[in-house]
């Protein structure tokens, strides 16, 4: 699920295949489509979400139902569109959390002096060998399952990776050209960190932050689907999938179309991270 | 390193709110008699400070011992050693089968033109971005619900793996594809290609001996990553296909809060990601004989 290494190469603007202008267009159509379902659903959905009809129970997909009906007849396509704000907001948050973290790590240690750069490695390199969901499934020991705990625990769990990387471009801009030229020129410590060291630093932020956002969704509805986050009936795309987990056999579309959705958002912020690290990687 | 595990997990487990005892006794349903708590504290040493406890802890982890498990009462050591080989299988079938899956894909879409190279780039981004737990109900979907041609539950059979290593090693194809057809293209620009071509090396050849090497570099230094991701993705994969392993032990462990099975799986998992750093970094300096120059000199 983690691609740190990937990220980290997107980030140096290392050529990675930048990715050709149509799946941008595509990528770019998505997210619109998206940021509609989220803010307001009901433009696209073709049926109340919530409506119960057992007569119309596991529906195949068909021209009334686009992604056929689940157990209690509601209709899955409008159910997946109203998941799509609960997903989203749980993949953002979690991202601004690891990332928020990230930067203070990272920021400590890039910044902060050999001798916090020292601790904060080593904390970091404890804390990646919990790979994957491990340290997740720690925090919600620590805290019980549900919603609010599996943004937490996604959000902590990526953001040793975030500090990671943030430290390797602290240093490297620190001991860049420009910057000693600036400092040579005569600009005092606080105005060198501010105009030059930061902005050069975190500029991939964009970057990371729109990779991570497609990570985030996958690990959180990971979550939902161990039953440790979002439960159902909630229509998150996690939940969604363990519940039509039981109907397997007898109903595919029950899980097969929010999974679709959910590699649909990963693809689109993947493709969207590395045309912006294209674009960064040219500008410099 | 293991130390600090095995710290950090045990401060974590025992800042939760909730008593170990009532866990022990079989959850807050079993309405436990206030004597038999008091009998478990005593017996598992939960009366003492934590300090005390702590160094109790590290003093057993030290001579191999990880204590009982809370749920059911057997040498966790036992337990986990039960269920390693399975992960282990599991996870390292899948490594392998990732990657030949992603050294055929690039061996083939570096050789292909530029329509290949852009199906091939689609799917590696496809595979890379396959959540494990929907990738899993789809392949049961299609070869055991309706083709029927292996078990969707995990069984003692070899078809029983493959699906399960199959959903594990897809995605991880899709992301060491992506870094090998990279790393490849980068060394076909090389002089050295042009010189092993003056020599009369075929381009299959070229690819095999010399390209395939450079790209294999960073996709081994992967690898360590690599086996943490596939035991994580455990939890999941042997989750679905109810097949026994470390990761189901893990998950039942977290939902009953399990502290001594917890902290045993943890330790192994960290212990075999540092074997992996350590086997890794072997292995490219195998491939890579400059890594040991550089070191030297």
């Amino acid at each position: 699920m983690s691609d740190l290494e990937l990220s980290n190469r997107a980030v140096r603007g290392r050529a990675l295949p930048r990715p050709p202008r149509a799946g941008t267009v595509a990528a770019l159509a998505f997210v619109a489509f998206l940021a509609v379902a989220t803010v307001a659903p009901w433009l696209l959905q073709t049926a109340d979400p919530l409506a119960i009809a057992p007569r119309e129970a596991f529906e195949p997909p068909s021209a009334a139902h686009w992604f056929g009906t689940d157990e209690s007849g509601r209709d899955v396509y409008s159910r997946v569109i109203e998941g799509t704000a609960t997903s989203l907001l749980i993949g953002v948050s979690a991202t601004a959390i690891g990332l928020a973290l990230g930067l203070l790590l990272g920021g400590l240690a890039g910044l902060g002096g050999r001798v916090l750069d020292f601790v904060v490695g080593r904390v970091n390199e404890v804390l990646f060998a919990f790979p994957g969901i491990l340290l997740a499934l720690l925090i919600i020991v620590l805290w019980g399952p549900g919603p609010v705990t599996a943004t937490i625990a996604v959000g902590l769990s990526t953001a040793p990776g975030y500090a990671r990387i943030i430290r390797g471009e602290l240093v490297t801009v620190r001991s860049s050209g420009y910057v000693e030229a600036a400092r040579v020129l005569g600009h005092g410590r606080a105005r060198v960190l501010a105009r030059h060291i930061l902005p050069n630093a975190l500029a991939p932020m964009v970057v990371l932050a729109t990779l991570g956002i497609g990570q985030a969704v996958v690990w959180a509805s990971a979550l939902s689907y161990l039953g440790l986050g979002a439960q159902p009936p909630a229509p998150e795309w996690g939940a969604m999938l363990s519940a039509g987990r039981t109907y397997i056999t007898t109903a595919w579309w029950l899980t097969v179309f929010p999974g679709l959705m959910i590699v649909l958002t990963t693809i689109t912020t993947t493709v969207l991270g590395r045309a912006l690290a294209a674009r960064d990687g040219a500008r410099r | 390193m293991l130390w600090a595990v095995a710290t950090l997990t045990f401060f974590a487990v025992h800042l939760v709110p909730g008593d170990p005892a009532q866990a022990i006794l079989g959850g807050p349903g079993s309405q436990a008699s206030q004597e038999a708590l008091d009998q478990v504290r005593a017996d598992y040493g939960l009366d003492r400070p934590l300090a005390v406890q702590y160094l109790a802890m590290l003093g057993r982890l030290a001579s191999g011992d990880l204590g009982d498990s809370y749920a059911l009462k057997t040498p966790v050591a036992d337990l986990i050693a039960g269920q390693l080989l399975g992960t282990l299988t599991l996870a390292l079938l899948a490594l392998v089968v990732a990657w030949v899956l992603a050294i055929g894909l690039a061996l083939w879409s570096t050789s292909a033109g530029r329509i290949g190279r852009a199906i091939a780039a689609g799917i590696e981004l496809t595979a890379a971005a396959l959540p494990h737990f929907w990738l899993a109900t789809v392949l049961i979907a299609v070869f055991s619900t309706s083709l029927g041609w292996l078990p969707p539950v995990a069984n003692d059979q070899p078809s029983g793996l493959v699906l399960p290593v199959l959903t594990l090693a897809v995605p991880l194809a899709g992301f060491l594809a992506q870094l090998m057809r990279e790393q490849m293209l980068d060394a076909l620009e090389q002089p050295f290609t042009t010189s092993a071509l003056a020599r009369g090396e075929t381009a299959a050849g070229i690819r095999l001996r010399h390209a395939l090497r450079h790209a294999a570099l960073p996709a081994v230094n992967l690898s360590g990553w690599a086996i943490g991701y596939l035991i994580s993705g455990a939890v999941v994969v042997e989750t679905i296909f109810a097949r026994p392993g470390l990761g189901r032990t893990l998950l039942r462990a977290t939902e009953l809060r399990d502290v001594p099975v917890v902290i045993g799986v943890v330790l192994v998992v960290a212990l075999v990601y540092v074997a992996m750093t350590v086997l890794t970094d072997l292995v490219s300096r195998a491939i890579d004989p400059r890594i040991a120059l550089e070191e030297r000199a």
